[in-house]
């Protein structure tokens, strides 16, 4: 992405029909440290890697609760995101209090997207520079969806956003198609695996990473650090895992300076399937 | 726009009673088909009864202009709700909801609906049935009434409603309680209606008449007990 002579404002279009304001705000999103989301018929799990600016401060919040069925994970601009947090749980209790019964999440990301698409079409706003995982109920079950700068949303069985998210998706390519089975251990186990590929060499722990959880008959709830840390200790446990990760190659972990297409290994996932029993608790 | 207050208005052409209960497979609702202006039983073909999306059902007494203004009202919603497309729907407790919050706040304005509504409706199985007052009180009941049903139905819901009727034996208590409004409420006409709502969808029927007998015991010497009244 370079610069030109088309990108000053976002209500120019450039000769190839690109708004690169628009773009450039994407690019914020991929800059931003990761945030994977995953399905399964009864629960949504989110999860983000949490970067501390230095040593001394705590880690940035990038888990949100919108609602008891409703939460979101974000990536790029965090104030940005807390604003848009605000205006989410304010439409939700909006909507709460007219017809006493939870917003259906689709139609709540549809709202922000249209509200992110308003900054894309004024001369004196500018795009939202962070990119928003939800995760909701609604009558129909759990669903994930993502939301862009660009006011677009689209709905995902898995997903990661932000930087090193490519080799997140690789894996969350790989497993996707067991994830609608999965329980809600198995579930948390795969975010926590995918997580673990966009931290690369750190060691994942309760101090770089979060993890929150949404389910049908379960309210939104991020997971505090202690649990959190039995999930982490209860990965090894699973070495079929680890094992296939290893065996299947790491060739895409690069920084995501220029955003690539995905070259990794999308081979069936041999072995490892999460029948594993656990004696984790929530 | 300037800054009217409208004080409590008056209701010009008002609708009577209406009645509701829970049966075994959904909700009954009944009504007659009269629209008063005071004392004159003007318009004799008012449906009071409407349906509300595919699971609900709305009856309304008090001033029909404002029971027209909240069908317009509602028909919005629903519309915007079907728009979306997207597997939700507004069920019948969130209309009511939603009802309860427009009354409360025009009596906060001092300009009220001048309606009490009946809502029914189910949803996934629950059977939700309930009413919504001019001034926002509202409540669900297995069994309700407005105006003078209060007064001459619910009576008689409290000693023969039970739990899982027929719809055979609730048409037959709602159409007992409907004659009884005949004879005593002198706003109501032997022309009614009944809305029906299950999981099956919603039916209101034709107007109806029922057979009326002035020849029962308590119509005679009515004066008997009370000299001098009428």
């Amino acid at each position: 992405m370079f610069r030109n002579q088309y990108d000053t404002d976002v209500t120019t279009w450039s000769p190839a029909g690109r708004l690169h304001q628009v773009e450039y705000a994407m690019e914020a999103v991929k800059q931003g440290s990761a945030a994977i989301g995953l399905r399964s018929k009864t629960y949504v799990v989110l999860a983000t890697v949490n970067k501390a600016s230095s040593e001394l401060s705590a880690h940035q919040k990038k888990l949100f609760k919108i609602d008891n069925h409703i939460g979101i994970a974000m990536a790029g601009l965090t104030a940005d995101g807390r604003v848009l947090s605000r205006y989410m749980r304010s439409e939700c209790i909006n909507h709460h209090f007219v017809f006493e019964s939870p917003l259906p999440v689709g139609r709540l990301v549809v709202q922000v997207a249209d509200k992110a698409q308003v900054c894309t079409q004024r001369s004196w706003k500018r795009p939202y520079g962070v990119g928003l995982l939800v995760a909701g109920l609604d009558e129909a079950g759990p669903h994930l969806y993502y939301n862009c700068p660009s006011g677009n949303y689209a709905e995902y069985h898995a997903f990661a956003i932000g930087s090193r998210s490519q080799a997140a998706k690789t894996y969350l390519e790989r497993k996707f198609e067991t994830f609608m089975e999965c329980t809600k251990e198995e579930l948390i186990r795969h975010a926590l695996f995918a997580v673990k590929e966009s931290l690369q060499e750190e060691e994942l722990s309760s101090g770089n990473c979060g993890v929150a959880v949404v389910g049908i008959d379960e309210p939104f709830v991020v997971l505090d650090p202690k649990t959190l840390q039995a999930y982490i200790e209860a990965l090894d446990s699973g070495k079929d895992e680890m094992q296939t990760m290893e065996e299947t190659g790491t060739d895409d972990r690069q920084s995501s300076q220029v955003p690539q297409e995905g070259t990794g290994s999308r081979g069936i996932s041999v072995g490892a399937n999460e029948d594993t029993p656990t004696d984790m608790e929530t | 726009m300037g800054s009217v207050v409208r004080c409590d208005r008056y209701p010009y052409v008002t609708g009577s009673s209406v009645l509701g209960i829970k049966y075994k497979d959904g909700i009954l609702l009944a009504s007659d088909t009269a629209g008063c202006y005071g004392s004159t039983v003007r318009y004799k073909s008012v449906e009071r009864l409407k349906r509300i999306g595919d699971n609900t059902i709305l009856g309304a007494s008090g001033e029909i202009s404002d029971f027209q203004a909240i069908t317009n009202l509602l028909d919005e919603l629903i519309t915007e709700d079907w728009m979306w497309d997207d597997g939700n729907k507004l069920g019948p407790f969130e209309i009511h909801n939603y009802l309860n919050r427009v009354m409360y706040n025009r009596r906060n304005k001092f300009d009220p609906l001048w309606n009490s509504l009946v809502l029914g409706g189910i949803k996934k199985g629950k059977k939700y049935l309930g009413m919504v007052s001019m001034i926002g009180v509202h409540f669900q009941d297995n069994h309700v009434a407005t105006g003078f049903g209060n007064h001459l139905a619910r009576p008689i819901f409290r000693d023969e409603w039970k739990e899982d009727m027929t719809l055979e034996e609730g048409v037959k208590l709602l159409e007992k309680c409907l004659l009884v409004l005949f004879y005593r409420d002198r706003s109501a006409i032997n022309k009614f209606q009944m809305a029906n709502v299950t999981e099956g969808g919603i039916t209101i029927t034709e107007p109806f008449a029922l057979k009326v007998n002035w020849e029962l015991e308590a119509f005679r010497n009515p004066t008997k007990g009370a000299e001098g009244s009428w």
